[in-house]
């Protein structure tokens, strides 16, 4: 019997657009020069590169001389928050970021605090939602950035980013958002937003693996962290992954044109999952905010189950799905954005997390609303909690 | 991440439920590591005649709940005692290094409930020892 596959897995990564997957193997295989060359092949895959340059740019209202290629998401966070603290450390070594964010930005932060800096992460609420009267509160004379994502990946809560890019705005303080989970997926406009940087990643919108951007205002100085060549405006050093680069243009043309009915049609499969779940399964809790949340993430927690359990049976029955279980972690700690939240541990641990994307059928959603409450419920009949709860 | 006989155990696990009245018992972990485990053991002659698991926890969790009830049914009270961590782990082929805690806590259950076994019998022979004054009384339980 073959398995239906279904994979609800899309914040962790997602498929190649096909067009986008003949872009990349043209860029391996026939125009394959060095963006940098003078000759015919490097004045071709230079033109790729103007063009996908364009394409990234005009996704979130910039100039294209404003967009810098680099390996992904991380390696724009970590440019971002390490290239301007040392660009103004003479100005101050303050940095506001929130509790909710990717490891890429925590992490980063963490090594700026061993260098001598000093971070606030500002708290958020159950929602998971940074408030801007915090943000506010924290902003001190010698702050140089605040980062607070555009929307979170694990419980997909989209933050009041414009008020938080005024504030930041009228306080002189430069703002950088990790727009990793929400470009491509939302409207992310860096002049609305106010946003004077932005991380972008291609793998999330249905492009290749390796390559992503960041957004920098015209006016915000950056120290490079990969120095060599004088690529990428000399602020990053590199032979251009034109296949990559060329890939995630026109992925991202392709998700600006398609994200009105990608969202309109993805969001409406998404609320029949979740309805259909919460309807079919009791003690079921839903985690971020009910409406300001992106338009294909769920994120359920279902009392007295753990979430790798309930993930080893949904493969089993050819559904990837994720959890921010401990288990699922590699610690023992259940995931910092849901604690961040002020969720109790074993509700962090009952956790699961269902992403949709371009793909993303009715069947599937019909397939998983078929097979998960029965998966809970033998979890249940098979756990400790349960029966002395609802005893 | 998982071997055939972990997942065999996941799917099938061997001993799930409770026992009536049960002759030693005991729950281990908490819900902030994630995994929970109790454990209910009927023994008759100094044997395990009926073990039964309810688990809250990953995929090592319930396996090495599974595999410890497997290993400790029929056995006498005593050998069951002798059950490690490290054996139920190489019974099962072996976990990954992140997931060796979960096998602590199944034996850690069973010796729990063995422990409880041990010592509703003492309380029960203190008993019958007093009661031996009056004879023709029988220990109450």
């Amino acid at each position: 019997m073959t398995t239906q596959k279904v994979y609800l897995d899309h914040a962790a990564t997602t498929p190649v657009h096909p067009e986008v997957a003949k872009v990349v193997l043209n860029y391996m295989v026939k125009d394959f020069g060095n963006a940098s060359s003078v000759h015919s092949f490097g004045r071709t895959t230079r033109k790729a590169m103007d063009e996908a340059r364009e394409r990234v740019a005009d996704l979130i209202n910039a100039n294209p001389k404003e967009i810098v290629f680099l390996s992904g998401g991380t390696e724009a966070d970590n440019l971002a928050i390490k290239g301007v603290a040392e660009a103004y450390k003479d100005k101050g070594k303050h940095i506001i970021t929130s509790e909710i964010e990717h490891h890429a930005i925590i992490h980063t932060c963490q090594y700026l605090e061993k260098q001598g800096h000093e971070v606030t992460y500002l708290p958020v609420d159950e929602h998971g939602m940074v408030s801007p009267e915090d943000l506010l509160e924290a902003i001190r004379d010698d702050t140089v950035l605040v980062s607070i994502m555009l929307a979170n990946n694990e419980m997909g809560t989209i933050q009041p980013v414009e008020e938080i890019g005024r504030i930041c705005r009228e306080k002189g303080v430069i703002f950088h958002s990790d727009g990793v989970q929400a470009v491509g997926s939302i409207p992310a406009d860096v002049d609305a937003l106010n946003i004077d940087l932005l991380s972008m990643s291609s793998h999330k919108l249905y492009g290749p693996k390796g390559v992503g951007a960041l957004y920098h205002r015209k006016g915000i100085k950056l120290v490079s962290q990969q120095t060599g060549g004088s690529h990428e405006y000399r602020l990053r050093a590199g032979t251009e992954n034109v296949p990559g680069i060329a890939g995630f243009g026109l992925a991202a043309k392709l998700a600006k044109e398609e994200m009105e009915e990608r969202v309109s049609r993805i969001s409406a499969l998404r609320d029949k999952l979740q309805y259909g779940l919460m309807q079919a399964v009791d003690h079921v809790k839903l985690n971020g905010h009910p409406e300001k949340r992106l338009p294909n993430n769920l994120n359920l927690s279902f009392e007295y189950v753990e979430g790798e359990s309930m993930l080893l049976n949904l493969d089993m029955k050819g559904i990837a799905a994720s959890s921010g279980s401990a288990c699922t972690s590699g610690t023992l700690d259940p995931s910092h954005v849901l604690l961040a939240m002020g969720m109790k541990h074993e509700v962090a641990h009952g956790s699961l997390r269902m992403t949709l994307g371009r793909e993303t059928a009715e069947e599937d959603i019909d397939y998983v609303l078929e097979v998960l409450p029965g998966i809970v419920q033998r979890l249940r009949e098979m756990s400790p909690l349960y029966h002395k709860e609802t005893r | 991440m998982y071997n055939e006989k972990v997942m065999d155990h996941f799917n099938n696990p061997r001993n799930v439920g409770e026992i009536n009245n049960p002759d030693g018992a005991a729950q281990v972990g908490n819900p902030s590591c994630g995994d929970i485990m109790k454990m209910e053991i009927k023994v008759e002659d100094g044997k395990i005649v009926d073990i039964k698991f309810k688990t809250f926890g990953c995929g090592a969790a319930i396996a090495t709940s599974s595999k410890v009830t497997e290993l400790a049914l029929g056995k006498t009270v005593d050998e069951a005692e002798a059950i490690t961590n490290a054996l139920v782990a190489d019974e099962l082929g072996g976990l990954p290094p992140v997931k060796m805690h979960c096998s602590n806590l199944a034996a850690d259950a069973l010796h729990g409930a063995i422990q409880d076994y041990r010592r509703k019998q003492a309380e029960r022979d203190d008993r019958n020892g007093k009661a031996d004054k009056a004879p023709g009384s029988e220990g109450i339980d």
